[in-house]
């Protein structure tokens, strides 16, 4: 900013986070006057903070871009149903989350304070227009979910985990800004459409970009967990307590994929040539050992961690061929995915009860005879993760595979191919405990009418979109054009 | 014509579809209702084609009613093509279908799959029209599969039988080596012609004439002639004809109204009828009209021979089958097409009566078939002994008859056609005629005259079928006789065919013939001056004699011969080479390919062996998880190093 003259930035681009940021302070105050008795209250506030925000967005949407607050923020269409689809997985997050946190005392504000300034940091990543609210945002986020994954304060596992995330997150944080500087030194900014028409300029490649791009990208690897940058997706993700560990699985997704989306392609476009290598052995490794060592593992959050470093594989997949098509579909690939992710984990908390995780692969055999609809529910999604056809995640995984194709990739596609075999096994294996294995425990599953019925929902939304995905699709390209 | 064609062959399998699915809600009389009134109704109607195409010389129809998919310019269609040959066939098929639909309600009465049985009827009724009426190869192919599984389902009934089990494996597994080469046939269709339509290839056909194609190592060979033996592979495992006839006798294991509907009537002849509507591809191609003469001679001689040594009753009728088909196909490659359909015609009548006779036998007899066990049933059963008379007079070819009309002029047929391979079949034919008489008439004596050889159980409830079985046999029995003289005029010798047969003028036996036809009291007369009736006469005098008044010299003959007989009661060995060779070999090969291939290379190397590796892999991976923060930097470290060594330098 060299000159100095102020500009009013349009606030009302703003609003919804603005709403957000206003109703999680007031959720933070209220909280501190109901009694233990009536949390609910502060549950019921947060979902209403979510219901306003969405109807914010959707009323603010005119389809148009538009840039304010000094370049630093963008609203653009992506931005809109990114940010409708991250408010409508994090209310179903809360929901899933509040007899599973009532019934181990966790039920207290802080999970949806934290909660939903992490749903604000989540809004200005996927509003960001420049590298600092990028950087502002993630951290905004991060900080929220440290904290979220410590809540079990006298739990060692999740203890454990939250320092370990803090710490390596710093480290990445610490990278990401490395690299974001070093853009800054040579391009002498740090707004998105100013770094790459300066990119776009200039012909001789400074070696300090080169260094630049790595850096970011593995910050970037560390958010989305890719590998190598993955060693603390399945201590955290075993170590929190599930609906954190929901929390984390989905919605952030959608931040990250907008994080690429504003970093790598709006700002570093001009580098695609450098990044597509980097991203090209992120995904295969990410593939390769979210898929296989999935297989080795006895619990589900675990193996639901690696799995979604393998999804995180295909994620990228999407974006390195530099396509709009690649994009689009890496779009829906993360919108299935979270759906997806939010039915898996809202399964095992929709099974454990006091005192009983259900987080063993052991805790799901037999399901079909305890619980056949649920039993039905999951093998919807396992067939879905698994990328099974007619299911939505087939679709999913067809649209990257095809995307890959049409940029002339097609032995990327053949080895994402063979990894998705490789990794149908383990999802069917949980299909296997429930219908053919016998069970030991045989206590009733009994969720609240809630529960039950947005379980239910998630299950038959994820078969629907199988049968008809197009529709999702279309909104998806839409969003990018 | 294109409504009424719709519901002729839908009628049948609404029936089905409702006894088959709804079998229980409906009821036996409901199961046997709705099947009948849906083939009454596709006879009725038949008979309105019959009237139109043929009494009123209506232009014959062809038309799509339904194109199922469009792929490379080439249509895939369900579509009718209602000639004289087409109408000639509902009318025969829906007869005897409606005929046997009757008497079943009577031959099945206590069985427990009653409804069942009659979807099944229904359903092939529905499968036979479908070929008949095709006017493309796709849907003749889906007739053809048609009528085949269902002829496998009702092979095998009686499910629980063993030996229906086998049987019914065996039809299948046969006509699997028949279809493989029809299914090539159309295949060579679609290639070389480059489309499915019958109209569209047989008018190309002339064009096609000349054309050869490389087969392997620079052997040229004619495509029409390599599409006509193709095609006539497929017509040999449905027509059972040598080698592929192997599944007809063990089809006997079926109850008895199948064998009379499918494995006599109409099924069987679906080869027949095909070459038959492929006339001006097998004009076009000596080579394989001499293919057809050959093999139908030898069918037709050597199968009778196997009749004489027959004891089950429906295996002799069996036997005389394909002895008749045999004819039929001898007819088709002398180029008396006409006369191949006026046999089939006939032979579907007769044949049915005499199927559905031992039907009545069989019942009466307590499900016995063996025909030593039986004897002096004329007294008993005075409908079933005549009308069985009238079916054994007809199948001989006694003359007037309708057997005897048909069976002549193939003779005829065959002594002046020019085919190399002719001269043989005359002989085989006419050799035919004496070995037909013979076991006829040993079935026919051993049965209903002589010695009662049965328990005295049996005989105290000895006694004439009902009137569901009864009719049937008298409404058969009535065509039987009559049919021969009424059609051949105007069948053989008139023009009733019109174009639906296209014979080449110098193949035109039945031009020749037709100059010497004067009304059918003449054929006659003139027929008992050629040795084919002598012959049959002889046949029937030599059963009689060594069956009814010489029993020991029978016996005698038996021993004295002992080696013919044993060949002939091996059938010639056919059964046992294919199941050591075929079945014996398919299954060795199939052993040294599960042990070594499946089980060692693919289930222990790729399958297991992958699963394996993979889970070996996870199990050393996964231990880079330590748990150790310093670990979880490094790894980030070494990947940021990677990456920068990589992208940088």
């Amino acid at each position: 900013m060299s000159n100095m003259n102020f500009e009013m930035p349009n606030f009302a681009l703003a609003l919804p986070e603005i709403f957000v940021l206003c109703m999680a302070c007031v959720v933070l105050l209220a909280d501190l006057f109901v009694g233990e008795r009536n949390r609910v209250v502060t549950y019921l506030m947060s979902q209403a903070t979510l219901v306003g925000a969405a109807i914010l967005t959707v009323g603010l949407h005119t389809g148009e871009t538009q840039i304010t607050f000094g370049g630093s923020f963008i609203s653009d269409t992506m931005g809109d149903v990114l940010k409708v689809f991250i408010y409508l997985v994090t209310a179903v997050v809360f929901l899933y989350s509040r007899e599973y946190l009532r019934v181990r005392q966790l039920f207290t504000g802080e999970y949806f304070v934290l909660g939903l300034f992490g749903v604000l940091g989540m809004m200005v990543m996927v509003s960001a227009h420049s590298f600092l609210t990028i950087y502002l945002g993630l951290e905004l986020l991060s900080l929220s979910l440290y904290a979220m994954v410590a809540l079990q304060r006298d739990s060692i596992g999740a203890t454990e985990a939250a320092m370990k995330y803090f710490v390596l997150g710093s480290l990445a944080s610490g990278m990401l800004l490395y690299g974001m500087s070093m853009f800054y030194g040579v391009t002498g900014s740090l707004d998105i459409t100013e770094v790459s028409t300066y990119l776009a300029q200039s012909h001789d490649k400074n070696i300090v970009l080169a260094f630049g791009v790595v850096f970011v990208v593995v910050g970037l690897a560390f958010k989305l967990g890719a590998v190598p940058f993955h060693m603390w997706v399945p201590d955290v993700y075993h170590g929190a307590p599930t609906s954190v560990t929901l929390y984390i699985g989905t919605a952030p997704k959608i931040a990250a994929f907008a994080m690429l989306m504003r970093l790598l392609v709006e700002g570093l476009g001009d580098l695609h040539m450098q990044w597509q290598g980097m991203l090209i052995m992120l995904a295969i490794a990410s593939m390769a050992a979210g898929n296989i060592i999935a297989i080795a593992q006895s619990n589900i959050k675990r193996m639901l961690a690696y799995s979604t470093i393998a999804h995180v594989g295909f994620l990228l997949l999407g974006i390195l061929p530099g396509t709009e098509n690649g994009y689009s579909s890496s779009m829906f690939y993360i919108l299935v995915y979270a759906l997806m992710g939010l039915g898996g984990f809202g399964m095992v908390m929709l099974l454990s009860r006091a005192g009983f995780e259900a987080d063993r692969l052991e805790d799901f055999k037999g399901l079909n005879q305890r619980s056949p609809w649920f039993a039905f529910i999951m093998l919807i999604l396992m067939i879905s993760m698994a990328g099974i056809p007619v299911s939505v995640g087939f679709w999913a995984k067809l649209a990257v595979l095809q995307a890959l194709i049409r940029a002339d990739m097609t032995w990327l596609a053949v080895v994402a191919v063979l990894f998705s075999v490789i990794g149908a096994y383990y999802y069917l294996r949980i299909v296997k405990l429930m219908y053919f294995d016998k069970t030991e425990d045989n206590s009733p599953i009994q969720p609240a009418l809630d529960m039950r019925v947005a379980m239910s929902a998630n299950g038959l939304a994820v078969f629907a979109l199988g049968i008809y995905p197009s529709a999702l699709t279309a909104l998806c390209v839409a969003a990018l054009k | 014509m294109h409504n009424i064609s719709l519901a002729i062959v839908l009628a049948p399998l609404f029936g089905a579809i409702i006894a088959g699915l709804f079998g229980k809600a409906i009821g036996r009389a409901g199961a046997h209702w709705v099947t009948i009134i849906g083939v009454a109704i596709s006879f009725g109607l038949s008979l309105v084609i019959f009237k139109q195409i043929i009494l009123d010389g209506a232009d014959p129809y062809n038309g799509a009613v339904y194109t199922w998919l469009v792929s490379d310019g080439i249509k895939f269609e369900v579509g009718f093509m209602i000639d004289q040959l087409t109408a000639l066939m509902m009318v025969v098929v829906t007869f005897v279908s409606l005929m046997v639909h009757i008497y079943t309600i009577g031959y099945m009465r206590d069985d427990p799959g009653y409804q069942r049985f009659f979807s099944y009827i229904s359903l092939f009724t529905f499968s036979m029209l479908m070929l008949v009426m095709a006017n493309n190869f796709m849907q003749l192919f889906f007739g053809w599969e048609a009528v085949g599984l269902v002829s496998y389902l009702l092979i095998g009934f009686w499910y629980q039988k063993e030996s229906a089990i086998y049987a019914n494996l065996k039809a299948f597994l046969v006509n699997r080596v028949g279809d493989l080469g029809f299914l090539l046939g159309i295949a060579a269709v679609l290639m070389y012609f480059n489309t499915l339509d019958y109209a569209d290839v047989f008018s190309a056909a002339p064009s096609m004439a000349n054309v050869t194609a490389e087969v392997a190592m620079n052997q040229q060979w004619s495509v029409i002639t390599m599409i006509c033996i193709l095609l006539f592979i497929g017509a040999m495992g449905k027509s059972a004809q040598v080698p592929l006839h192997v599944w007809l006798p063990d089809s006997m294991e079926g109850p008895t109204p199948i064998s009379a509907l499918i494995h006599a009537a109409t099924m069987v002849t679906a080869g027949i009828f095909m070459v038959a509507r492929m006339s001006p591809l097998y004009e076009l191609s000596q080579t394989a009209l001499s293919v057809v003469i050959v093999i139908g001679a030898i069918t037709a001689l050597f199968m009778g021979f196997l009749g004489l040594v027959q004891n089950d009753i429906k295996r002799v009728v069996a036997y005389s089958t394909l002895s008749q088909l045999g004819y039929m196909t001898v007819a088709l490659g002398a180029s008396a097409y006409a006369t191949g359909i006026f046999h089939l015609m006939t032979h579907a009548f007769f044949k049915a009566l005499l199927f559905l006779a031992a039907g009545s036998v069989i019942i009466a007899m307590h499900h016995e078939q063996d025909i030593t066990k039986m004897g002096g049933l004329k007294k008993y059963m005075p409908i079933t002994y005549w009308t069985s008379l009238i079916g054994a007079l007809a199948l001989i070819g006694f003359p007037g008859f309708s057997g005897f009309f048909s069976k002549d002029s193939i003779i005829e047929a065959v002594n002046i056609s020019t085919v190399p391979g002719a001269g043989f079949a005359y002989f085989a034919v006419l050799l035919g005629v004496f070995v037909t008489a013979l076991y006829t008439f040993r079935m026919f004596f051993l049965v209903f005259h002589g010695k009662e050889r049965m328990d005295e159980h049996t005989r105290s409830h000895l006694h004439e079928s009902p009137a569901v079985v009864t009719v049937p046999l008298i409404l058969l029995a009535i065509p039987s006789v009559v049919i021969g003289a009424i059609a051949i005029g105007p069948l053989q010798f008139g023009d009733f065919f019109g174009r639906a047969i296209y014979v080449l003028p110098e193949h035109d036996v039945l031009g020749v013939l037709r100059g010497e036809y004067h009304g059918w009291a003449e054929f006659i007369v003139h027929g008992l001056m050629a040795p084919a009736v002598w012959l049959s006469a002889a046949g029937v005098a030599v059963a009689w004699f060594l069956y009814m008044k010489r029993p020991d010299i029978a016996a005698s003959l038996k021993e004295r011969f002992s080696g013919v007989y044993s060949i002939l009661d091996k059938k010639y060995g056919f059964d046992d080479f294919n199941d050591a060779v075929f079945a014996g070999g398919g299954r060795s090969v199939g052993r040294l390919f599960w042990r070594f291939g499946d089980i060692k290379l693919i289930d222990g190397v790729v399958v297991n062996g992958t699963a394996n590796g993979i889970g070996w892999l996870s199990g050393v991976i996964r231990r880079a998880q330590s748990g150790y923060m310093y670990h979880y930097a490094f790894a980030m470290i070494i990947g940021l190093v990677v990456l920068l060594t990589f992208f940088v330098y």
